[in-house]
């Protein structure tokens, strides 16, 4: 409980500047609303946006979960050989240097207008899957050598390596990369969905657009407390799975 | 393939092996040959080639020319550091040769919890390689060598990182734990101390700091195991001295090796 103090502290003290200043300054509301302002529009709009913010969630969930897939899946096969990791590793690159906004009309055409949801999670995926892959990647090759010797000595064969070496020495990059793509995730899924520019994927993105359309700025704001709380939260989660992990590994 | 069989009186043999490395001096011409039960020290400067020397005799790593010779049986080897893996207990570390070979895990873990109760570790047998000391997970590498009942043992300075109380506590478990094998394993325990070298071995070998190569042998006094107060016999400080000469002239000049 400490540790949680300060911040909130300094959120609450930030809050209250922000609406001594709106107020002492007469800020018009479509320009900057006080926090108050803010607070009542989120609990005006609270069930709209709280179906927004699931349907983003859930957006940004399943571009994880085929992110973790595909780039654990690329990461394993890459592991076994190195010149295919010589092969893969500038593509993963490319595919990371190039920004989701450039790529995402063509990837909302190949989904199909009517399919924008399945053209976010695609994206979100594609910006999600490149610390997954290269952490798997590192934490695959990252077993003690000396422990790797032991294997050959021994004459494990590669599968019992990667069950009882490999993929236990790899398990805290996976968290590590699970944390970082977490976070990626929604950021993907909000970029996509703006890109996507229509209303068909209800996330929190498309609220943000038509409030912003509309000049209601307390709307905006609320929908970007949504996803600012929504992004903490994930973190925690994966935070929380990082730690009861790495508290039975070691 | 270097892995020739060995003849029925040889543990272990290394005859004209070199090893090059990219950009550095190739070592060698090097030969050695390891009886059955016998305990041999390697003593060296830093860079020598001993763990190069392991490496070989365990088949870790092809010789670039010459002939590695080994015994059938099993070869047990320890590292410099324990080298557990930090994720499993120290009966699951142990068992890992075991069941690495095929051994059914409840048969792997009996065995694994007597290896652990002959090196004293008995009670730790769901300790986690952090919850050890330096002495106590070095004991479960010990362990973890001896499982498989090796005839060949390969120690790489395994207690070099300990304080000299454990060390010589480990040397003794090391005696203690070779005598009561029947027939005996062969030892190779590479060493940067003479007194250690002296105690523990049958005799010890000196490898010259530039080529790797066998330049002097050294046979121990007495038997082993060493008898209670056996460091104060005379002989024991004349062979220290002895080693400890025989070392320094295969040492490097001055001005690129300091002070070990």
């Amino acid at each position: 409980m400490t540790r949680l103090l300060p911040p909130l502290l300094l959120t609450a003290l930030l809050l209250i500047a922000w609406e001594v200043a709106c107020r002492a300054l007469q800020v018009p509301p479509w320009f900057l609303p006080p926090p108050t302002a803010v607070a009542v529009a989120l609990f005006e709009r609270a069930p709209l946006l709280a179906g927004s913010a699931a349907a983003t969630f859930w957006m940004a969930l399943q571009a994880l979960a085929f992110a973790t897939l595909i780039g654990g899946g690329l990461a394993l096969a890459v592991s076994l050989s190195r010149p295919f990791e010589q092969a893969v590793r500038p593509l993963a690159v490319a595919l990371q240097v190039t920004p989701v906004v450039a790529i995402a009309p063509l990837v909302m055409i190949w989904a199909g207008l009517d399919h924008a949801d399945r053209a976010v999670v695609a994206l979100a995926a594609a910006v999600a899957f490149f610390p997954l892959f290269s952490g798997i990647l590192t934490g695959l090759k990252s077993a003690d050598p000396d422990l790797e010797r032991l294997f050959d000595l021994y004459g494990a064969s590669p599968v019992q390596r990667l069950i009882r070496l490999r993929l236990p020495a790899a398990l805290p990059f996976v968290l590590e990369g699970l944390r970082v793509a977490a976070g990626l995730a929604v950021i993907g899924a909000v970029v996509a969905e703006f890109v996507s520019g229509s209303g068909a994927t209800q996330g929190l993105a498309w609220r943000l657009l038509e409030a912003g359309n509309r000049l209601r700025t307390a709307d905006m704001l609320a929908a970007l407390a949504c996803l600012m709380i929504m992004g903490l939260l994930l973190n925690a989660a994966v935070a929380m799975l990082e730690r009861a992990v790495r508290s039975r590994l070691s | 393939m270097a892995g020739a069989k060995a003849a029925a009186d040889v543990a272990a043999a290394l005859n004209g092996v070199l090893v090059r490395y990219p950009g550095r001096p190739a070592l060698g011409p090097i030969g050695l040959t390891i009886v059955p039960g016998e305990i041999v020290a390697v003593v060296g400067a830093s860079g020598a080639g001993k763990s190069t020397l392991l490496r070989l005799l365990a088949g870790l790593e092809p010789p670039s020319e010459g002939l590695v010779c080994r015994t059938e049986g099993r070869t047990g080897f320890v590292f410099q550091a324990p080298t557990l893996m930090p994720w499993a207990d120290a009966l699951a570390n142990v068992a890992l040769p075991l069941e690495l070979a095929g051994t059914a895990r409840p048969e792997a873990r009996v065995r694994a919890a007597e290896a652990l109760a002959a090196v004293g570790l008995g009670d730790r047998l769901t300790a986690r390689p952090r919850q050890l000391s330096g002495g106590m997970a070095m004991r479960v590498a010990l362990a973890r060598a001896l499982v498989t009942r090796p005839d060949l043992l390969l120690l790489d300075e395994p207690f070099a990182a300990l304080d000299s109380i454990t060390r010589r506590r480990l040397i003794e478990d090391l005696h203690r734990l070779w005598a009561a094998r029947s027939p005996r394993p062969a030892i190779v325990f590479v060493t940067h101390d003479v007194e250690e070298a002296v105690y523990l071995a049958d005799r010890a070998v000196v490898l010259d700091a530039g080529t790797g190569q066998v330049v002097a042998t050294q046979v121990s006094p007495g038997s082993l195991p060493r008898p209670d107060g056996w460091r104060a016999v005379a002989g024991y400080r004349a062979a220290v001295e002895a080693l400890a000469a025989e070392l320094a002239r295969a040492m490097p000049p001055l001005t690129t090796e300091s002070g070990e």
